[in-house]
């Protein structure tokens, strides 16, 4: 008592970031302490402004979707579908079945990479450097995936108007259910060293909280929404891919704390499994190179078979040879991809043995030419790693949007970290910031 | 080729020059500035997979006091470039700079108002990996590209010569 | 055309003589309002007991120099209602000599970045609105980038180190 009295302490303002060695993307936050508590925080972004929203004004629809990868980096693809989901929304048509499966895979296996990245992030924060690359090694073998299935790791543009890239790879279900049990034992370590750690609980029960009434009225969604109680996902309340004919739960907290998000994201990381399992075992299935029996039979195998005179029954088997990109063949590609000649690029092998493929993919990709949604707008969202990812698109009938929004689901989330910290101690700001998982690319676009 | 240019000082100092070279080149202290997209191939080759702890270059420094090589990994936006700058300022000699990814070496497809058109246009750069992002095996290509460098530059000459151009402030 | 949604139908009780336009393009609910009622429809969106739009998920504005609208700018705001499960986008359109609207902050306080937003990127303002200024660019940036009227690749010179670092 008498100390309290005796030791008066004046508020001191302190800037953490741009640059700090825990900020993993770069803010500033100037914060004004009592002692070790803060009083009063101030949070300034826009540190990763590229211009975004102005770039897709400046070419095609299709220019557009390089840049909606870097929009979200830890999970492209599910910016990618969403962007994809609105032009097509803009257009009026659907895209086939087994594209809806393959984007619901490919956004499943996004989500668990992010949620992966930031559980293992947020852990190391908090000086658990194992946690973390335990993390990120699981997070390799969902990549290895995306690169089997786009060809690149993180900046996929997987998405094409109308449909996706290429089909999936051959053998691709086998690798994913790998991958699946990889991380499930990653994910049994984790849980191990984390959940039940008192080291672990004591930094992160309690801390970061925010109410419910204070979480909605500022916009939260994903996983800090459903930490406070809330169970709202996009996916199951206005459904979109196939996610309304699979089974998964909504996990959600109670407290709004920064321990219910790692909950949370953990949960959400063994439902997305669960999700694309059953995809797996569900999406239809789109022609292969088979044999006479039905059995998978590989081009070259096939060729082999012809150059050693093995020609007896050949003629009757449906081979498709891959002349160029892996999975870009007619007749795969036509599964996978919308059939209007308005929207979706020809298939290359179309491109490269016709004049009618040719022209089409001329008409579609030269200046001028382009897919031409007709006047109006659009908002369609998507259920990001990070919460509801919409886009809001204007088109004024020519082939470049006239105006691309996006709703980043971190932006709101950021308004409301000076709610988060104030009031809590200067070692809480980190694990606070890092359980929001703020993702600059779709922070500053 | 006289004995007079194997005189025992040259000797010396070119041996000591390999000596300090090689010890750099494997004691890597990096400072990541990582900003953007990069970040997570970063990542990747920090973890195990890639393992970059491999090259002697495993241990991040977050302090540029602390750290001689500069990773600059992601775009750097105009409101970025003065943070960077002072950054780089603050590092002590023998510094480098790796421009890790395209959008850090040319600005790459964000060719607009608020991105910076490449970083060398504000800070000195020895090695340019691109990329967007680069995977990490050319990470680790460009990692070893520095490696050369530092292994290859003189020393002692530069002890030697203390007429002290970086020291005036 | 299918049946006007409940939303679009109470918002005209309400405002009848307020509201320019509606429409539900693609199965977005949206509706035109004069700006002086912007406050009031959002209160009535927030609190009606059959709306219940409890989230405002998002804010932007759109430039529409290069077609013939006639207003030059119209602010966007996007509405969710949890429980049922309903979307709506109010538009207020504002002439580009006139640009001012008021904030929304007292009723939702995630308006303030948003609106921050807007203004940093169309030149905006918002009345009532506690800290508006720029939150994307820098203080020193001329011009608002993403006006139609503002080149894509206009760069502005680098700020000297030592400033507000």
């Amino acid at each position: 008592m008498i100390v309290e009295k005796a030791i008066k302490t004046q508020p001191m303002v302190i800037q953490l970031g741009p640059s700090h060695p825990a900020m993993h993307g770069t803010i500033k936050i100037v914060v004004e302490l009592d002692g070790e508590v803060v009083t009063r925080a101030d949070v300034e972004i826009g540190y990763l402004h590229r211009a975004f929203e102005k770039h897709c004004e400046e070419g095609t629809y299709f220019q557009a979707i390089p840049y909606t990868d870097r929009l979200n980096y830890v999970s492209p693809m599910i910016c990618n579908f969403g962007y994809g989901m609105g032009v097509e929304k803009l257009l009026g048509i659907q895209v086939t079945e087994r594209c809806e499966f393959i984007r619901l895979i490919m956004s499943e296996i996004s989500r668990v990479s992010d949620h992966l990245t930031s559980v293992g992030a947020s852990a190391m924060e908090l000086g658990a450097m194992t946690a973390f690359l335990y993390m990120i090694k699981a997070r390799e073998f969902f990549w290895e995936l995306i690169e089997a299935a786009c060809g690149a790791r993180v900046t996929v543009a997987f998405v094409r108007i109308g449909g996706v890239k290429a089909d999936l790879p051959e053998g691709f279900g086998e690798k994913a259910r790998r991958a699946i049990s990889e991380v499930r034992q990653t994910l049994k370590e984790v849980d191990g060293l984390l959940t039940k750690n008192p080291i672990f609980t004591d930094r992160m029960q309690g801390v970061g909280a925010i109410t419910t009434a204070d979480a909605v009225s500022y916009g939260f969604t994903g996983p800090l929404l459903r930490a406070c109680g809330v169970n709202y996902d996009v996916r199951k309340y206005q459904p979109y891919h196939v996610y309304d004919r699979l089974n998964f739960d909504v996990p959600t907290g109670s407290n709004g704390d920064n321990y219910d998000r790692y909950l949370v994201r953990m949960q959400e990381i063994e439902q997305s499994l669960r999700l694309i399992e059953q995809a797996l075992a569900k999406i239809p299935p789109g022609p292969i190179n088979v044999d006479l029996e039905g059995r998978v039979m590989a081009a070259s195998e096939m060729t082999d078979r012809g150059k050693l005179g093995d020609t007896q029954g050949l003629t009757d088997y449906r081979a498709f040879l891959s002349p160029n990109l892996q999975g870009m063949e007619k007749s795969r590609y036509q599964l996978n991809n919308t059939t209007d000649k308005n929207v979706a690029l020809p298939p290359k092998e179309s491109v490269y043995t016709s004049i009618e493929g040719l022209m089409n993919h001329f008409k579609l990709v030269m200046l001028g030419h382009g897919i031409r949604p007709p006047q109006g707008e659009v908002y369609s969202a998507v259920e990001g790693a990070n919460g509801e990812f919409g886009f809001y698109m204007v088109s004024d009938g020519s082939d470049r949007p006239y105006r691309v929004h996006v709703r980043a689901p971190c932006f709101p989330l950021m308004a409301a970290l000076h709610r988060m910290i104030e009031g809590g101690m200067v070692a809480d700001i980190v694990p606070t910031f890092g359980s929001i998982n703020m993702i600059g690319g779709e922070l500053d676009r | 080729m006289g004995l007079g240019n194997l005189s025992i000082g040259g000797m010396i100092t070119t041996r000591l020059d390999k000596a300090i070279g090689w010890a750099q080149k494997f004691s890597i202290f990096q400072y990541p500035f990582i900003t953007a997209c990069c970040g997570m191939e970063y990542m990747a080759v920090a973890c195990s997979h890639y393992d970059i702890d491999r090259f002697g270059a495993g241990l991040p420094r977050f302090s540029p006091r602390q750290s001689d090589v500069l990773m600059v990994v992601g775009t750097i936006s105009h409101k970025q470039a003065p943070i960077l700058k002072k950054i780089y300022d603050q590092m002590c000699e023998p510094k480098w700079v790796v421009a890790f990814g395209v959008c850090t070496c040319t600005g790459g497809f964000y060719d607009n108002y608020a991105t910076v058109q490449g970083i060398d246009t504000i800070i000195p750069v020895d090695v340019y990996i691109p990329g967007c992002p680069p995977r990490p095996e050319t990470v680790l290509d460009g990692l070893i590209k520095l490696q050369k460098k530092i292994a290859g530059e003189a020393v002692a000459p530069a002890n030697a010569g203390a007429t002290s151009t970086s020291m005036d402030v | 055309m299918t049946a006007e949604s409940i939303t679009i139908r109470r918002l005209k009780e309400a405002f009848g003589s307020h509201i320019r336009e509606t429409h539900a393009y693609r199965g977005d609910d949206t509706v035109v309002i004069d700006r002086e009622a912007l406050v009031n429809v959002a209160t009535l969106l927030k609190q009606d007991a059959d709306l219940e739009y409890s989230f405002l998920i998002d804010i932007t504005a759109v430039d529409y120099l290069k077609t013939d609208k006639a207003p030059r700018f119209e602010v966007v705001y996007h509405f969710f209602s949890l429980p049922h499960k309903q979307r709506v986008r109010i538009k207020v359109p504002l002439a580009a000599d006139d640009l001012e609207i008021d904030s929304l902050v007292p009723l939702w306080p995630g308006a303030n970045w948003y609106e921050r937003e807007v203004y940093d990127m169309f030149g905006v303002r918002f009345r009532g609105h506690p800290n508006l200024k720029r939150i994307l660019l820098y203080e020193e940036f001329e011009g608002h980038p993403l006006r139609k009227d503002y080149p894509y690749n206009k760069r502005q010179p680098i700020v000297k180190p030592g400033g507000n670092i």
